[in-house]
C-alpha cells in the first residue's frame, strides 16, 4: 500500500487527469450530481419530516378522541335517533377497565363572550382537567396551566389562548392575576398559552372542569374525551374496545356506527408518516440510482479514455511498466475522480441545504425545518461511492492491460 | 548478448497461419552496432518485437544476456524490458502531456528510482543528446529530430544492455537522419549494443554489421568493413 502515499503515484495520476480537462470535468459532474441529489433530497425530506413533527409535536400521537351523537339503530326498546351523552362516570369505568390507558382527559365545552373592561369577544370555553396538558402539550407563554387545586376548589380561574390575550389586553400587559368576565362571572387569568399549527380547540379559554360543571349546570355530562394509550399498545384495537364498552354502558346497538364519533390520531398521523416513509424510500432510491449512474459514467469515460490512451499505455509498458502498475494507475484515477467528485457533491449539497434552510426554513410558517443529513449516512454514501469507483475502475484497468503493448504501439 | 537459434514465428490469419520467421539464427555480441535490413513483410519488425520482449516466439531458443526467454508473463517481461532494453520507435512514442524531462525520467519511475535522483539522471541524459535547454518543453513543441533525441535519451536512461531502434529515422528528413545516426554511433562507441531495424541503405551503411532479411530468413550477414576500423586494421 506504500504507493498510495508516494507522491510520484499522484504525480502520474495528476498528469493523466490534467491531460484532458473536459473529460475530467464531465466525469466529476456525473458523480457530483448523484451525491448532490442524494444529500439535497435526504436533507429536504428530513426538513419536511421535522416540520410534520413540529406540527404534531403538541399531541401525544397515540391518542383517540371520542364524542357522542345520535343513535342510528333502535336497540332494547329505544327508538333510533336518541341523543347519547358521555358522563364522568364513563371516564371512571374506562380508567378502571383499561390498563393500557395512560391518560384520559374528559371535557365539557361551550362558547361564550369573554369581556375585560370595554373589550370583548366570543370564544370557546372549555371545562378541563389538568391532565389535558399531558395529552395535548400546552405551550405556555405566561403563568401556569390548571392544577388539581383548581379542580378541588372549583376555582374561578382560566387559562386563555394567545389570541384572546391579544384581543383583551394591551400589548406587553401582564395578564397573570388580571380578571376577565366569562358569562356573568369573573375569572382570574392564571396562564396564557399559544396554539400549535394544528389545534382542535381554536382560541379557547380553559377553566377547571368542576367550575364548568357548576357554572353551566352540566351535571355529570361531558362533551368528549381524549384518551392516550401507553407505549406499544395497539391503539386501533383499543379504540374499538372502548367504543364497544361505551355502547354497552349506554345501551346502544354494537353495530351502531353513528352513536359515538371517534378520531384516532395515530391512524391519521400514520397516513402522514407512511407518506414520509415512502418519500424517504423514493429519495434513497433516486439518490442511489443517480449515484450509480454517475459511477457508471466514470467507468464509461475511463473506458473510452483507456482506448484513447492505448498508445500511451503501450509506451509505458514498453519502457517497463508492469500490468499491475498500469491497473493501479487507472483504478486510482477512478477512485481519485469519484472521491473528489463526491466531496464536491457533499459540499455543494450542504450549501444548497443551507440555502433551503435560510429561505424556506424560517418565518412563521416554514416549509422545511432544519433540513439536515446525518454525518454517518453521508460517510456511508461516500464509502459506497469510493467502493463503486474502485470496482468500476477495475473494468477499464483490466481492458488497459488486455491490449498487448506491441499492438498498442503498432503504427497504423 | 543476444543469442537466437532456429527462431520461428507465425501469426494466425483466419484459419491459415502466416509463417513470418522461418528459422533465424543470430548472435549479437556486446558492443555491436547491428542493422537488420529488409523490405516490408520480410519479418524484421517481428524479429525486433521478439527481441524486445514485446512478442513471443513459437519455436527456437532466445537468450538475452544469458537468460533464456521462455513463457514470459507480462510482469517478468516488463521488468526485463525495463532492466535490459531501451526502445526507440519510428513515431517517437513520447507521452504527449509530459515534458521532455518527464518523458526521459519515466522508465526510472517504473524502475523505482527516487524522484530527485530521476530528475538528475534524466537531465544528464537530455544534456547528452544536446537538449538540456528543452527539458521543460512538451513533445509538440519539439521538432522531429529533437523528439527522436528525447526518445533516445529515454531509451538510454536506465542504462540498458541493448538499444532497440525500429526505423529510428523513418519519420525524419536526411539532415536530422544524420544527426540521429551520429547520436546512435556515439552511443555505440561508448560500448552500448545497438540494434537498428531499417529499410534504408544509407542508414544500414552507417552500422557496423548488416543483417539482411528476406521472407523470414537471413539472406546475408556481413561486417560493414568501412565502419569497422578495428577489423580493417
Amino acid at each position: 500500500m506504500k504507493f498510495i502515499f508516494d507522491s510520484d503515484t499522484w504525480q502520474e495520476i495528476y498528469g493523466g487527469i490534467r491531460k484532458n480537462k473536459t473529460r475530467t470535468v464531465i466525469t466529476i459532474i456525473g458523480v457530483l450530481w448523484g451525491i448532490f441529489l442524494l444529500v439535497t433530497l435526504l436533507g429536504a425530506s428530513r426538513g419536511l419530516e421535522n416540520n410534520f413533527k413540529t406540527i404534531f409535536g403538541d399531541f401525544a400521537t397515540n391518542s383517540v378522541f371520542v364524542w357522542t351523537q345520535r343513535t342510528d339503530l333502535p336497540f332494547k326498546g329505544f327508538q333510533k335517533g336518541r341523543r347519547v351523552r358521555l358522563t364522568i362516570d364513563d371516564v371512571e369505568i374506562l380508567k378502571r377497565e383499561y390498563k393500557e390507558i395512560k391518560f384520559i382527559a374528559p371535557r365539557s365545552n361551550s362558547n361564550s363572550a369573554i369581556t375585560r373592561g370595554f373589550k370583548t369577544g366570543n370564544f370557546n370555553i372549555s371545562g378541563d382537567f389538568p391532565v389535558l396538558d399531558k395529552v395535548q402539550k400546552k405551550d405556555l407563554i405566561f403563568g401556569r396551566f390548571l392544577n388539581e387545586n383548581d379542580i378541588k376548589l372549583k376555582s374561578k380561574v382560566c387559562v386563555i389562548e394567545l389570541e384572546i390575550y391579544e384581543q383583551l389586553f394591551d400589548k406587553n400587559e401582564e395578564p397573570v392575576g388580571e380578571m376577565v368576565t366569562i358569562g356573568n362571572i369573573s375569572y382570574k387569568v392564571v396562564g396564557v398559552y399559544k396554539n400549535g399549527t394544528i389545534a382542535f380547540d381554536g382560541a379557547a379559554a380553559y377553566i377547571p372542569f368542576t367550575t364548568f360543571k357548576q357554572v353551566f349546570n352540566t351535571g355529570n355530562r361531558i362533551g368528549w374525551m381524549m384518551i392516550t394509550a401507553n407505549e406499544g399498545v395497539d391503539i386501533l384495537q383499543m379504540e374499538q374496545d372502548i367504543l364497544l364498552t361505551l355502547k354497552n354502558i349506554h345501551k346502544v346497538d354494537p353495530e351502531d356506527k353513528k352513536a359515538f364519533g371517534s378520531v384516532n390520531l395515530a391512524a391519521e398521523i400514520g397516513k402522514v408518516t407512511g407518506f414520509l416513509t415512502g418519500m424517504q424510500f423514493l429519495t434513497w432510491f433516486v439518490g442511489i440510482a443517480t449515484l450509480i449512474a454517475g459511477v457508471f459514467a466514470i467507468g464509461n469515460i475511463l473506458l473510452i479514455t483507456v482506448k484513447e490512451r492505448t498508445k500511451e499505455i503501450g509506451i509505458r509498458r514498453a519502457i517497463g511498466a508492469t500490468p499491475v502498475e498500469i491497473r493501479r494507475q487507472v483504478v486510482l484515477e477512478s477512485v481519485f475522480l469519484t472521491t473528489v467528485a463526491g466531496m464536491l457533491g457533499i459540499i455543494f449539497g450542504g450549501f444548497v441545504l443551507f440555502l433551503m434552510d435560510t429561505f424556506l426554513g424560517s418565518g412563521p410558517d416554514p416549509t422545511l425545518i432544519n433540513p439536515t443529513v446525518n454525518i454517518p449516512i453521508i460517510l456511508f454514501a461516500f464509502l459506497i461511492l469510493i467502493v463503486l469507483g474502485t470496482l468500476i475502475g477495475l473494468i477499464p484497468a483490466y481492458m488497459a492491460t488486455l491490449v498487448k503493448p506491441i499492438d498498442a504501439l503498432r503504427d497504423e | 548478448m543476444i543469442r537466437i537459434k532456429n527462431l520461428h514465428k507465425s501469426y494466425p490469419i483466419g484459419k491459415d497461419s502466416l509463417h513470418v520467421l522461418k528459422g533465424i539464427d543470430l548472435h549479437i555480441k556486446e558492443g555491436e552496432f547491428v542493422s537488420i535490413m529488409g523490405s516490408s513483410g520480410s519479418g524484421k519488425s517481428t524479429l525486433l518485437n521478439i527481441v524486445g520482449l514485446l512478442d513471443e516466439h513459437d519455436e527456437g531458443d532466445y537468450f538475452l544476456n544469458g537468460q533464456e526467454i521462455k513463457n514470459l508473463n507480462e510482469k517478468k517481461g516488463a521488468v526485463l524490458r525495463n532492466k535490459f532494453l531501451g526502445f526507440v520507435f519510428q513515431s517517437f512514442n513520447l507521452i504527449s502531456y509530459k515534458t521532455a524531462l518527464e518523458n526521459v525520467s519515466l522508465p526510472l519511475y517504473y524502475k523505482g528510482v527516487s524522484r530527485k535522483e530521476r530528475q538528475k539522471i534524466a537531465l544528464d541524459y537530455l544534456d547528452k543528446v544536446g537538449l538540456k535547454d528543452w527539458a521543460s518543453h512538451l513533445p509538440n513543441e519539439l521538432s522531429g529530430g529533437q523528439k527522436q533525441r528525447v526518445a533516445i535519451a529515454r531509451a538510454l536512461v536506465t542504462q540498458p544492455k541493448v538499444v532497440l531502434a525500429d526505423e529510428p529515422t523513418g519519420a525524419l528528413d536526411s539532415t536530422t537522419t544524420d544527426s540521429v545516426m551520429d547520436l546512435l554511433k556515439d552511443i555505440n562507441n561508448e560500448g552500448m549494443t545497438v540494434f537498428v531495424i531499417t529499410h534504408e541503405e544509407e542508414v544500414a551503411d552507417q552500422t557496423k554489421r548488416i543483417v539482411r532479411l528476406k521472407d523470414g530468413i537471413i539472406t546475408s550477414d556481413t561486417i560493414n568493413v568501412q565502419r569497422n576500423p578495428v577489423k580493417t586494421v
